[in-house]
């Protein structure tokens, strides 16, 4: 009976109403999830045809004549390839040397620490510092320099997301190999990339996800053109700067397809995402825990 | 939380039978040590960046803050490059607005979420909350802009406007001076969206490094779960709260291409939420094509770019400070 009365007390009240509240952003903030997945697809689809991903920009293409815009998806898949792949170069050994060599030391956490500054410095900055460079030598915009700052954008996520996973691994299976006489490079080279496969892969589609949508420091590295790059010398088109243009046009036709290179963009990044999961999940059960 | 001290075997061994266990001279030794060396020097190229492009970008605005004093700069109200006028104030003020309205939005719902994930929600929950969560941070910024463009603009035009002219009409930073729908609002709720999963997983992470025991005994007392996370968890985690909001806060600083899709582009110091606002991300991308015709134009741009970079640093800095320091407490 006690209890009975005690359900009706005011802070039951407020417990209750403070739940629902909860209960309701969450609600809110999964359904602006699927508000832009709908936007998107409803407005993308209708003007989504086969020419559009296999065809370059033909003569008039920007005033609502044929063409599609092969051009920005093999520009951004060439970005984001090169720039992951550079990315991971140097964000293999760095995570490896975070985890075998560092630790938890100072200077280790002074690397975590500038990581994740690095993750914070927003891509038009990137795209600013890059501009600089690319002047002082005298360069164009090109592949290769979106490319480079799509490396440099890419490379704290990607070193973190090792970082991470591999921060996990049983301190037993580094201290058995160092009782056998191995060196930690040993340890390094022969266990910690074992148990870091799920992380690498996992972070390689990160940086790669980061990568293909990045439009303000592409911007200003590696340009715009028409045509499908044949040279890291050349610029290349990208997506978001597909997407982004082609909204900018008065020509209705024009901007109904950017909608679909938007449709296309959403549907790779989504693609890749879920793919890191499923990989990533895969690749755990070979791990050892 | 309990984290097993590394053990540097070789030293233990060392220590006990006090003598050096592992000869330095075999190439064995000798390969490690290159390898520490080459590492080591790959570790120097993440902190030597940060200073790479705050230098850089300095060097490249010198010019112009050698021919006008800074305050000029900063609080000018006229931008004419073709005058040589560079008044950035107006572009600072868009930033300002665009980033409070954005968070302002973003922070009740993304407590009460991350509240309700890391105390309330069954483990099913939480792992499908999570790849949501990641995919929300995955969509890229002009994909947000879009969206922006098609759904919050229209919304904004046509419901919010209309409904705040109604009943806050008389009160000035709800007044609709500009009705296109395109403005303040529209940006910071474009940016609230986007923001939200990384205050949101910062958040969680943050709750869950409370111990279960301080839980149990407030629960064990009588209190009811909300009094609980009142009195006991919240109290422990609000510098962190802060410091996710304040990451928050930097990341939406920086946005640029979804912003500058839904903002205006209308050089103004706006009034109200409703009117258009020039961010200065926006004037550096809508810019870089002529930087180069004009004089000294360039170098306010990439100044530009070094006064935002400069405020981001300070802000990450210190929000990572403080949530590292917090991920890494020890509880006795």
């Amino acid at each position: 009976m006690v209890l009975m009365k005690k359900k009706w007390q005011r802070r039951h009240i407020v417990e209750a109403v403070i739940k629902s509240v909860m209960q309701f952003s969450l609600v809110v903030v999964a359904g602006a999830l699927g508000l832009i997945l709908w936007t998107i697809i409803s407005r993308g689809l209708p003007a989504l045809s086969w020419d559009m991903v296999t065809k370059i920009p033909e003569g008039g293409y920007y005033m609502g004549k044929g063409g599609g815009i092969l051009n920005a998806i093999l520009g951004s898949l060439y970005l984001a390839a090169g720039g992951t792949f550079l990315a991971m170069v140097f964000s293999v050994p760095i995570a490896m040397y975070l985890k075998t060599y560092l630790g938890e030391s100072k200077w280790g956490n002074y690397v975590r620490l500038s990581l994740d500054v690095l993750w914070g410095i927003p891509s038009i900055v990137y795209g600013a510092f890059g501009f600089t460079v690319m002047i002082a030598l005298g360069m164009r915009a090109s592949l290769l320099a979106g490319i480079i700052i799509l490396a440099l954008i890419e490379l704290p996520i990607m070193t973190r997301a090792m970082d991470e996973v591999i921060r996990r691994m049983p301190v037993d299976l580094e201290h058995a190999a160092l009782a056998l006489g191995s060196t930690k490079f040993e340890v390094a080279l022969r266990v910690v990339t074992r148990q870091m496969l799920p992380g690498i892969t996992t972070a390689i589609l990160l940086g790669f996800g980061r990568g293909i949508g990045d439009a303000a420091s592409v911007l200003f590295t590696a340009g715009y053109t028409d045509r499908i790059p044949t040279s890291l010398m050349r610029p290349t088109a990208s997506l978001p700067l597909a997407v982004f243009f082609q909204l900018g046009s008065p020509y209705p036709e024009v901007q109904q397809r950017g909608y679909a290179a938007a449709l296309i963009l959403t549907v790779i990044v989504l693609v890749i995402s879920l793919g890191s999961r499923w990989l990533s999940s895969r690749l755990n059960k070979y791990t050892i825990k | 939380m309990n984290q097993i001290e590394q053990i540097d075997i070789p030293q233990v061994i060392e220590k006990m039978t006090g003598r050096t266990t592992r000869p330095v001279t075999t190439s064995r030794a000798r390969q490690d040590n290159f390898a520490r060396r080459t590492f080591f020097v790959f570790t120097l190229l993440p902190v030597l960046l940060i200073l790479i492009v705050t230098i850089a970008l300095l060097a490249r605005s010198w010019p112009i803050l050698k021919a006008y004093p800074l305050s000029d700069l900063l609080f000018g109200t006229v931008w004419k490059p073709t005058n040589g006028q560079f008044g950035f104030w107006p572009f600072i003020l868009g930033t300002f607005w665009v980033t409070a309205v954005g968070v302002l939005l973003a922070v009740p719902p993304c407590i009460l979420t991350s509240i309700y994930l890391a105390e309330y929600a069954h483990t099913k929950l939480r792992s499908t909350a999570k790849p949501i969560l990641d995919l929300l941070a995955a969509i890229p910024p002009v994909v947000y802009g879009v969206w922006g463009l098609l759904a919050i603009v229209p919304f904004v035009d046509k419901v919010l406007a209309p409904l705040s002219d109604r009943w806050l009409g008389s009160v000035s930073i709800f007044s609709v001076n500009q009705p296109t729908g395109f403005g303040i609002l529209a940006a910071g709720i474009v940016l609230a969206v986007m923001i939200a999963p990384l205050i949101i997983s910062v958040m969680y992470e943050i709750f869950s490094t409370v111990p279960n025991d301080l839980r149990h005994a407030s629960l064990a007392v009588g209190a009811t779960q909300w009094q609980t996370i009142r009195n006991i968890v919240l109290p422990q985690v609000a510098p962190g709260i802060l410091a996710a909001i304040v990451l928050g806060a930097s990341r939406a600083l920086g946005e640029t291409i979804a912003v500058l899709m839904v903002v205006g582009n209308i050089p103004q110091s706006p009034t109200s939420i409703f009117d258009s606002a020039y961010p200065l991300p926006a004037l550096i991308a809508n810019n870089y094509g002529e930087m180069m015709s004009i004089p000294l134009y360039d170098s306010a741009l990439l100044s530009a770019a070094l006064v935002l970079l400069v405020i981001i640093l300070i802000f990450n800095i210190l929000s990572i400070l403080i949530i590292q320091r917090m991920l890494r407490r020890k509880w006795s």
